[in-house]
């Protein structure tokens, strides 16, 4: 399924929609179905703490470059670093680019809108509609026209990560399912990933994901600290 | 389905709007930037007034108007802003301001690192104001208890009319979690702003001062202070939690997100057999007495985001300091629970 997405990945939606989440666990499974090179950006200039790139070493050692602040991991400073035209360029990659929340988050894409090939590009757009500012389709639907406008690009697919972190039941899934098979509708986007953490969401069975929109994917707690 | 998926910033100005803030003044900085970005786009929509403040001098004096013309008001800041802070903290203490002071915490000294600590429980509870006074510091641990405590912030400001601090370390702020906003707090009886607040004149003068002409007088004022308010605060406001303490040999001390780390850690020492439970401030100022009387306690551990500010007042509540240990990390840095679980069996080894 990860090989069938276009050879780069722009994880975009939402503050606080579980991008960086899902960026990192679909970049560790992408890593095990190619022997392409694989390189997951962060471009996100947004936030300070929960960014990929505190995961440098963790993903070299799985063979996965992360190309972050050129500083160093912890800097508030919103360094985007010239490498990450690369994989653009360079056609023996893998991509997965991991964005800011909100339209805000999206503007970054645009130094690279000359590297940007549509054809090749998926952009996932994340949701969880437990997030007051995409509750609800109308909500949705704006956010995905904000960064549409702001990424110059088209959402391809929708990814429900609908959760309440430790407290995400199979039901919550299913709420957020229903929520976003309607945006699916009106807008005529593909739900293409429903992700839930297999630790947490202990009343998940076949049945339940037969139910659910799209493959179904069980994620791990990257960011997310056991005590948290 | 009441609850939504909040991150600690936004719904700490969640909070405050549900709570009756009118007012906020505030500059950037980083872990609490969402507090000020959040209610810029929706206090005008509640009928509040938003400021963007040239620096957070300002903002802490434009409290002072505010609070003292009967708004309920906050300001919000990390550490090296809540040091610029610290003179109009003390004006507002003097001039008796309710006000709410939303502190998320960094590493420090000076700008320091962007990254979570509990360095500032000094600058908290003891204050880098000139003269006699206390200020309430509140310390959730959880995004639900930051909602629940900015609330509480509000009441205890009118009863007491003082200023209150909210002090988060920056993961509280940045981390999400699932919360309830419908958790009613309890609604207080407080003298009515028409009776001192500045622009409700009814013919009597209200006066809000920080200056007093003479000793006499200045004196009898600090005095007051004492016994009208600190001292009741003391005995009305304290809270703390205990957690496992019921047969507990051992206790850790801990607020925010360390104790956090330390339920944790609690967990695995107990698989190795070892008692030990935790006593939690959520009021770091009063500082909790009643839990450190428990005499089943061999040691008391201190574990904190900083090199041990909270020591001190252990040792004070337990009456002992050979039985109070620390062990902590700082500049940004958070302790795992396995450091702490080493850190403790090192510590429980010794004491043998």
């Amino acid at each position: 399924m990860y090989l069938d997405d276009k050879r780069v990945r722009i994880i975009c939606g939402h503050y606080g929609s579980g991008k960086t989440e899902f960026a990192l666990n679909y970049v560790a499974e992408l890593r095990k179905l190619t022997d392409k090179n694989v390189a997951i950006s962060d471009m996100d200039i947004v936030n300070v703490y929960f960014r990929s790139r505190e995961k440098k070493e963790e993903l070299k050692k799985m063979g996965i470059e992360l190309i972050g602040s050129s500083i160093n991991e912890y800097a508030d400073v919103p360094a985007i670093p010239a490498e990450m035209r690369i994989p653009f360029i360079d056609k023996n990659y893998e991509y997965v680019i991991d964005l800011g929340g909100n339209d805000v988050g999206t503007v970054v894409l645009k130094k690279f809108v000359e590297y940007v090939n549509p054809e090749e590009t998926d952009l996932f757009m994340v949701v969880n509609v437990f997030r007051p500012d995409t509750c609800d389709v109308p909500h949705i639907i704006e956010q995905k026209s904000s960064i549409e406008y702001t990424s110059g690009l088209k959402v391809t697919g929708f990814v429900n990560n609908t959760n309440l972190v430790r407290e995400t039941k199979a039901e919550t899934l299913l709420y957020g399912d229903k929520i976003l098979r309607e945006v699916s509708l009106k807008t005529n986007v593909p739900i293409k990933y429903t992700t839930y953490v297999e630790e947490v969401v202990e009343d998940m069975t076949p049945d339940i994901k037969k139910q659910l929109s799209g493959d179904v994917i069980p994620l791990k707690y990257y960011m997310r600290e056991s005590w948290m | 389905m009441a609850k939504v998926l909040m991150k600690g910033n936004e719904a700490v100005g969640k909070a405050a709007i549900q709570a009756g803030c009118k007012f906020f003044a505030g500059y950037p900085i980083t872990p609490q930037n969402e507090v000020p970005e959040y209610l810029s786009r929706e206090l005008p929509l509640a009928g509040g007034t938003f400021i963007q403040s040239e620096s957070e001098v300002a903002a802490i004096n434009m409290l002072y108007g505010a609070g003292g013309s009967g708004a309920r008001c906050m300001t919000s800041s990390s550490s090296p802003g809540i040091a610029l802070k610290q003179e109009g903290i003390g004006y507002c203490v003097f001039g008796e301001i309710p006000c709410v002071i939303n502190s998320v915490a960094r590493g420090g000294p000076a700008l320091g690192t962007i990254q979570p600590s509990q360095q500032d429980y000094n600058q908290a509870t003891r204050g880098g104001a000139n003269g006699d006074y206390h200020i309430p510091v509140l310390a959730p641990a959880s995004i639900q208890e930051a909602v629940n405590f900015i609330k509480e912030a509000f009441e205890i400001a009118d009863v007491y009319r003082t200023p209150v601090i909210v002090l988060e370390d920056g993961l509280i702020g940045q981390m999400m979690e699932p919360v309830d906003f419908d958790v009613p707090v309890k609604k207080r009886e407080h003298t009515p702003k028409s009776e001192w607040a500045m622009g409700y004149g009814n013919g009597n003068p209200h006066l809000i001062e920080g200056i007093v002409m003479d000793a006499p007088m200045c004196e009898k004022k600090n005095r007051r202070f004492f016994k009208e308010k600190y001292e009741v605060i003391e005995k009305e406001e304290v809270r703390y939690e205990e957690y496992m303490m019921d047969d507990a040999e051992y206790a850790f001390v801990a607020y925010g997100s360390s104790s956090r780390i330390c339920k944790t850690a609690i967990k695995t020492l107990r698989e190795k057999g070892i008692k030990i439970g935790l006593i939690r401030p959520q009021t770091l100022w009063p500082f909790p007495q009643v839990p450190f009387q428990n005499k089943n306690i061999k040691l008391f551990i201190d574990i904190e985001m900083n090199m041990g500010q909270m020591v001190p007042d252990v040792a004070l509540a337990v009456n002992d300091k050979n039985k109070v240990k620390f062990f902590g990390r700082c500049g940004g840095m958070i302790p795992s629970p396995e450091e702490v679980v080493e850190a403790t069996e090192k510590i429980i080894g010794g004491a043998k």
